[in-house]
């Protein structure tokens, strides 16, 4: 399930053997990017909207502390029981704490990343909990014991007749079924049952309002609302980042969020949860896992804005030929590159090489997350840290001092194009260098430009 | 106005005719322009490995090399915003400023600075351009689709004043081809992949040349079209600008 041994040069090789796959993969997601760039084009006002939200999101992070503590105090003075958790550790007790305390067995659980981050379900499971993902997506990767390979269509990278396979071994339906309608009646009868019987509700939390301790939650099944108002316990587990200063400022969001990720006007199902019902218990855990060591990396702080539409995942032209696994961390793609190593540096040391920094995520991000600049940040700070191979530090001082003179430069250019013209099959040797396995080189010509120019410029 | 020539190092090594190219254009529109020999490199494939750390001495020696000109011209977006974006030194960061002020991409010099309103190339061909993800996005020689603001493109608004030349249109214009420095080395792969999609699109709009205002990234696709033995041609944009002209 987690294939954090094996890095991300590694998996994408893996995943790119299946062509046809990978095409399907790369062509869905650009579709999914096509459909985004059709409806934002609808709003004349798209930019000064990103501006707008990355703004707030700015002045949120800025005093984060305070609306925290007004976030709060709503909350409780709404009757609503709140949590605070330093990490995931602490989080997975606080919830199985609430558990025990209902001697609940059956908990449903709608989209969270953070209980993703968390290893929730593991957790609860090795508990002897049933837990039971309510998101179809979510459903289909965890009965196939798998990872979301994506923020938020966390099965892209199945196919309907895999997903036939999946639900024939689990759900009984026919063999062969690959009708998207009547799997989906399938899975729909399947998660009733799961939702009647279920003890306890968990969701995550899209965004937090300070003023109001209100929470919400964006669906596009339901899923959510279905299981929050059936269960007697309803708990939500957000991070700090989630918060917004005023229930007005969620216009600006709902508006970017849908559009953004899917090319959707807005999400089916923007839930809004402020207090528990008559009888029943509402819980808000509050998560830091590694998010205030984030903001205080200054280079790095301004990922907290991330909201978590996927839209980088999908421009991404590297997430779209090596597949969200290939990421091994719960947020796959250009931001989870950027928020792993924060989470631990050695693990995920390769993730910012994992882009050529094209920009098309900065471009896209509806927060204005420079992506692009953190991931080359990253890569500095691992360096400096030690995280990267010693033959390529030899090889980069090596580069570096060649570089730094113009006579060292010219000789070595020279003799590289000489040696290159007489040994072409040294520099064609496939296991030696990589670029020669579906590339050619170019032919290195008898003069470089340097030695044109000296022959020439008093002619010119 | 002397204009100093910034040729990258991979160009000046195997690309000589870029550069020759693009001097004998510039030239062309009367420019006064020279190539300090100091020059080598300018540090990108360092800082983007991670190791910014180990530029200082190709720092200090662009430095030495382009001090004093009025503008630093070069067919080369990624470099030219490595440049831009990276380009200090603690012992004279003012040298290193005016610097970053007067480095220009060939492209952006030309409509912005020169503002030429003709060039009297000419180049009957059917041609794709691949735009440079670091000079389209970082450096705004073009809009990107991303984006929500009026469609322009630099590269573009030139190509256009070529007689006979036709622009293909493609499914992704501003799709990032998978060069990305060292990235097409430690990610095989993927780097690969990612060519043979931009080469897809070429070849399903019927594009005979492939241009674009890197080298580096025309070199990883040149690289994948020459063993695949697919019939394009591929040339920097200022050889086409440089086409047909009388020198």
């Amino acid at each position: 399930m987690n294939t954090h041994n094996i890095t991300h040069p590694e998996a994408a090789s893996e995943f790119l053997r299946n062509k046809e796959r990978v095409q399907w993969h790369d062509e869905t997601l650009w579709f999914v990017r096509y459909k985004r760039d059709k409806v934002v084009n609808e709003i004349p006002e798209w930019e000064q909207l990103r501006e707008l939200a990355s703004q707030i999101k700015d002045h949120t992070l800025s005093r984060l502390d305070e609306y925290l503590q007004e976030f709060e105090a709503a909350a409780i003075s709404n009757g609503v029981t709140v949590h605070w958790a330093a990490d995931a550790a602490e989080h997975n007790r606080i919830v199985h704490g609430i558990m025990a305390k209902h001697g609940a067995q059956k908990i449903v659980k709608s989209k969270s990343m953070l209980t993703e981050e968390c290893h929730l379900n593991e957790y609860l499971e090795a508990q002897g909990i049933e837990v039971v993902d309510t998101d179809l997506g979510e459903r289909i990767v965890q009965l196939n014991k798998e990872m979301p390979s994506h923020i938020v269509l966390p099965a892209i990278h199945i196919k309907k007749e895999e997903v036939g396979e999946i639900f024939h071994q689990h759900l009984g339906t026919e063999k062969g079924a690959s009708d998207p309608l009547y799997l989906a009646l399938a899975a729909r009868e399947h998660l009733r049952q799961k939702f009647l019987a279920a003890d306890i509700a968990i969701t995550g939390v899209n965004f937090a309002v300070a003023e109001t301790g209100a929470i919400v939650v964006c669906t596009n099944e339901g899923n959510a609302d279905l299981g929050a108002h059936l269960a007697k316990v309803h708990i939500a587990c957000m991070g700090i980042e989630k918060l917004i200063p005023r229930t007005e400022h969620l216009s600006v969001f709902l508006r970017l969020l849908a559009r953004n990720a899917t090319g959707q006007n807005i999400t089916a199902y923007s839930s809004h949860f402020r207090k528990p019902a008559a009888g029943s218990e509402m819980h808000i855990v509050i998560v830091d896992n590694g998010r205030t060591t984030q903001l205080g990396r200054e280079a790095f702080r301004n990922s907290l804005k991330c909201i978590r539409c996927g839209a980088c995942l999908n421009t991404c032209p590297v997430y779209r030929r090596s597949g969200g696994h290939s990421y091994h961390n719960a947020t796959a793609g250009p931001i989870g590159a950027i928020l792993a190593p924060n989470l631990d540096m050695r693990k995920n040391a390769d993730l910012p090489f994992a882009s050529t920094l094209c920009g098309s995520c900065t471009d896209v991000c509806p927060v204005k997350i420079d992506i692009h600049n953190q991931l080359y940040q990253w890569r500095q700070v691992l360096t400096k840290e030690g995280y990267v191979p010693a033959a390529k530090t030899a090889s980069m001082k090596v580069m570096a001092g060649v570089l730094s003179s113009p006579a060292r430069y010219t000789f070595a250019g020279k003799w590289a194009r000489k040696l290159l013209r007489w040994f072409p099959s040294l520099a064609m040797n496939k296991k030696l260098n990589p670029w020669a396995r579906q590339r050619d080189l170019p032919e290195p010509p008898k003069e470089s430009f340097r030695e044109w120019y000296k022959k020439n410029s008093r002619e010119l | 106005m002397r204009v100093a020539l910034f040729i990258p190092c991979y160009v000046d090594q195997f690309y000589p005719k870029v550069a020759i190219a693009t001097l004998r254009l510039l030239q062309h529109l009367g420019l006064d322009v020279h190539y300090p020999m100091q020059q080598t490199c300018c540090g990108q494939p360092m800082a983007n490995g991670g190791f910014e750390h180990l530029t200082g001495s190709c720092n200090s020696n662009f430095i030495k090399a382009f001090a004093g000109y009025d503008y630093i011209v070069s067919p080369s977006g990624s470099c030219v915003l490595h440049i831009k974006d990276h380009l200090h030194d603690d012992k004279q960061e003012a040298a290193a400023s005016t610097i970053r002020h007067k480095v220009y991409e060939l492209c952006e010099f030309l409509t912005d600075i020169v503002q030429v309103k003709s060039i009297k190339a000419s180049f009957p061909q059917k041609v794709a351009l691949h735009q440079g993800c670091h000079g389209q996005r970082g450096l705004k020689l073009a809009s990107s689709t991303e984006t929500v603001v009026p469609y322009f493109s630099k590269p573009v608004q030139l190509l256009k004043m070529v007689e006979g030349l036709e622009l293909v249109d493609l499914d992704r214009p501003d799709e990032c081809c998978g060069f990305g420095g060292t990235f097409c080395v430690t990610e095989e792969a993927v780097s690969s992949a990612m060519g043979l999609s931009r080469i897809d699109d070429y070849t399903k709009h019927q594009a005979t040349v492939i241009t674009g205002t890197d080298m580096s990234c025309l070199m990883h696709q040149e690289g994948l079209i020459k063993r695949k033995k697919l019939p394009f041609e591929v040339m920097h944009i200022s050889e086409v600008l440089a086409s047909g002209l009388a020198f």
